[in-house]
């Protein structure tokens, strides 16, 4: 049968999963748990900010995953549209819910840091204005691709929401920051200043390479489970379907 | 050209038949502006500063309420089948019912909308901006609105959806369409943001008519 | 999404061999290609998560009718909607005079009329404006008033849609194809609905197509007043022992 590449790349992306995942798990435990130490226990609070600044090494590093995430859903949901492959749809599918978290553990530690510097949780800063607008995205992105009883629904229309969002978001950020320039004072100071010490930048980097393993391992945990879900799917309709008195190898051949 | 004219002629007759759904959008627009004197209060200083971005808001949300249905009737009754299957381009056919949608829906909003700036108050400078930033903004709410609807075709909960998946991609046209009517208010140029209006259009109608074509052939497999 | 290990897969599908057309159905045949005009191979459909139909094969002559039977959910429709271009086939393809159709899907449409369970009908439109718009999306699109005639639902032209039958919602969609020319019809039970004057006229309006040297495709679970139709089974479980035409 033809078609049976699609079946048989599953399979091989499950069998690398397996090898791979150990090592990233690890690595992320060990690059976050250096991360933490080096930032909360040996780096020097800012001068200005004190020690709220160390709410900086996780929020940053949550921020670059939440547009990382989009970038990598997009790509695969353009993979998928043009090549038809399934598992790409799968992936970026998997990728959605980490972003989504990543993002909201980044509103959150912006909240944090932006009670003790403006004094009021949220003061519709330009990029936290924009961050939360990414949620939404993401949040829409994740309804869409669960609104169908067809997969294969699901996988086309959130694919091509994911790529028009894609082609919008730096025509928001573009608004956003233009919006809220009009609107607010510019001494107002901005989250994750670019002038970094190094002593700050070691534990920042730490963390972000931590969190990029993060998302690896907890990629391949719900691809995995994403795939055992519709290989669960088939073996149901293949049942539901199979002749009664035929008694061929339904399941037994899967992948 | 000729099916480009006839998909938009069928659009119109449709809506002429059928007049309630873009007077139960003017109607939605109207009672939803209405409803902000009484949350904040008549005081005629402060309707005047919200004015705009409240009848912004307003038309996004009774925009979002037709868009719904924007394609739902030719998907349920087989009609796109049969048009995906017409010698031309689908993104026509789409780009005419997006035009209809326009057309139908969003220019009796704008036409509502100096009325309602009455109601509030809204200071006479502002009422050229608002109407200019309208015409160049609805399309675009039409566009991306369209693109959605066809995202949402078969989907359960489309309607609700819809509006989840659309207005956070509309906040550049909310920003700049009331920025519009400020900036009028304060006395400086309009020009800047109607031109990111007008951009925002063009790009809009260069890529949502095409979108929204892969989605309703996607949608039909 | 992964149908493998379905126990039709292997043998499935029903092959019908062409044989030499009849020459009732083969007046006017353009015989400028050798080749069989319309032709299927090793196609298979997924649909949600289930095969339909896996590894069937079709070839369809000018002048020739291919029946589609088989009990509910073999797929006559999804065949249908395939052959139309709507679905793509999971694996094999489908070519026209040699060329497959998903090369150029225009061109594939502008030479098939498809009629679905659906009627594609306007319910505020009239019955004339509906068939107009219909006309005026195909480049050949003529007169609206023979193919209301052909229908039998002339007389209805200035009514609204809303204040039709069933059955005559059923014969203003088929009254579509009849508008203007296409050599292939696809069409998925088109009698569905309709009474005796009217699948007569149906079957009239084939074997016309035919003799003219037009090719159809016809799903139905009606025994069809078609004798020299060529027929393809769906049927699922005999696929394996016996679906072989």
């Amino acid at each position: 049968m033809s078609g049976l590449h699609r079946f048989a790349s599953p399979a091989r992306f499950l069998r690398l999963a397996d090898r791979i995942q150990p090592w990233t798990a690890w690595t992320a435990a060990i690059l976050i748990g250096a991360g933490l130490a080096v930032g909360f226990g040996f780096s020097p609070p800012d001068y200005q900010q004190g020690d709220t600044v160390r709410i900086m090494y996780v929020h940053v590093p949550s921020a670059w995953m939440a547009l990382f995430c989009y970038a990598a859903m997009a790509v695969c949901a353009a993979a998928g549209l043009i090549w038809r492959h399934p598992l790409a749809h799968v992936i970026a599918h998997g990728a959605a819910p980490i972003g989504a978290c990543f993002t909201i553990v980044c509103l959150a530690t912006g909240m944090l840091w932006g009670k003790p510097m403006w004094g009021r949780w949220w003061a519709w800063d330009a990029r936290l204005t924009s961050v939360l607008i990414l949620l939404f995205l993401y949040l829409g992105y994740i309804a869409l691709a669960n609104a169908f009883d067809n997969t294969t629904r699901g996988d086309r229309s959130s694919a091509i929401l994911a790529l028009v969002g894609a082609v919008n978001l730096p025509v928001i950020k573009f608004s956003v920051d233009w919006w809220n320039t009009l609107h607010q004072p510019a001494s107002v100071t901005r989250i994750g200043a670019p002038a970094i010490h190094s002593s700050m930048l070691t534990p920042l980097l730490l963390m972000a390479a931590g969190f990029m393993c993060l998302f690896a391992t907890l990629l391949f945990i719900r691809v995995r489970a994403a795939l055992l879900e519709r290989r669960l799917r088939a073996l149901r309709h293949a049942r539901a379907h199979a002749p009664p008195a035929g008694g061929m190898d339904t399941g037994t051949t899967l992948s | 050209m000729t099916a480009f004219a006839a998909a938009l002629g069928r659009e119109l007759r449709l809506a002429i038949r059928e007049p309630g759904e873009a007077a139960a959008a003017v109607m939605f627009f109207v009672l939803a502006t209405m409803l902000f004197p009484f949350g904040v209060g008549p005081e005629a200083n402060l309707l005047a500063r919200i004015a705009a971005g409240v009848l912004w808001v307003a038309a996004l949300l009774a925009a979002m309420l037709s868009l719904e249905r924007l394609f739902l009737g030719d998907y349920e009754d087989g009609s796109f089948e049969i048009l995906a299957l017409a010698p031309l381009p689908l993104s026509l056919i789409v780009g005419a019912k997006m035009l209809a949608h326009w057309l139908t829906t969003c220019i009796p909003l704008i036409v509502a909308t100096p009325l309602m700036a009455v109601l509030l108050d809204l200071d006479t400078g502002g009422y050229f901006a608002l109407v200019a930033a309208m015409a160049l903004g609805t399309p675009t709410i039409s566009l991306v609105g369209g693109v959605g609807a066809a995202l949402t075709l078969g989907a359960r909960r489309g309607g609700m959806l819809l509006s989840v998946l659309v207005l956070p991609l509309l906040i550049p046209v909310l920003i700049f369409g009331a920025g519009a009517v400020d900036a009028a208010l304060a006395g400086h140029a309009v020009r800047q943001q109607l031109m990111v209006l007008a951009a925002m259009f063009l790009a809009a109608s260069a890529l949502c008519p095409w979108a929204a074509a892969a989605a309703v052939r996607q949608a039909l497999e | 999404m992964f149908p493998t290990g379905q126990p039709w897969n292997k043998s499935a599908g029903a092959v019908s061999r062409v044989g030499p057309a009849n020459a009732r159905f083969a007046v006017n045949r353009p015989d400028t290609h050798p080749a069989i005009r319309f032709s299927g191979r090793a196609l298979a459909c997924v649909r949600g998560d289930r095969a339909v139909f896996s590894g069937l094969d079709f070839a369809l002559d000018a002048g020739e009718v291919l029946t589609l039977t088989g009990p509910n959910g073999s797929g006559k429709s999804s065949l249908l909607r395939t052959m139309a271009g709507l679905l793509p086939p999971v694996s094999g393809a489908i070519e026209w005079e040699g060329a497959n159709i998903a090369e150029d899907r225009e061109a594939h449409a502008a030479r098939l009329h498809y009629v679905g369970h659906l009627d594609a009908v306007k319910l505020a439109l009239t019955v004339a404006e509906n068939l107009r718009f219909w006309s005026a999306v195909r480049p050949d699109g003529g007169d609206i008033q023979p193919a209301l005639e052909q229908f039998g639902i002339s007389a209805l032209a200035d009514l609204p849609a809303r204040f039709l039958s069933a059955g005559q919602r059923r014969r203003l969609a088929l009254a579509r194809i009849a508008v203007s020319k296409a050599p292939l019809w696809l069409l998925d039970e088109p009698t569905v609905a309709l009474d005796s004057e009217g699948i007569a006229a149906v079957h009239a309006a084939i074997r016309n197509h035919c003799a003219e040297g037009g090719s159809c495709v016809v799903s139905t679970n009606a025994p069809l007043d078609l004798p020299d139709a060529k027929g393809l089974d769906l049927v699922r479980h005999g696929m394996g022992a016996g679906g072989r035409a």
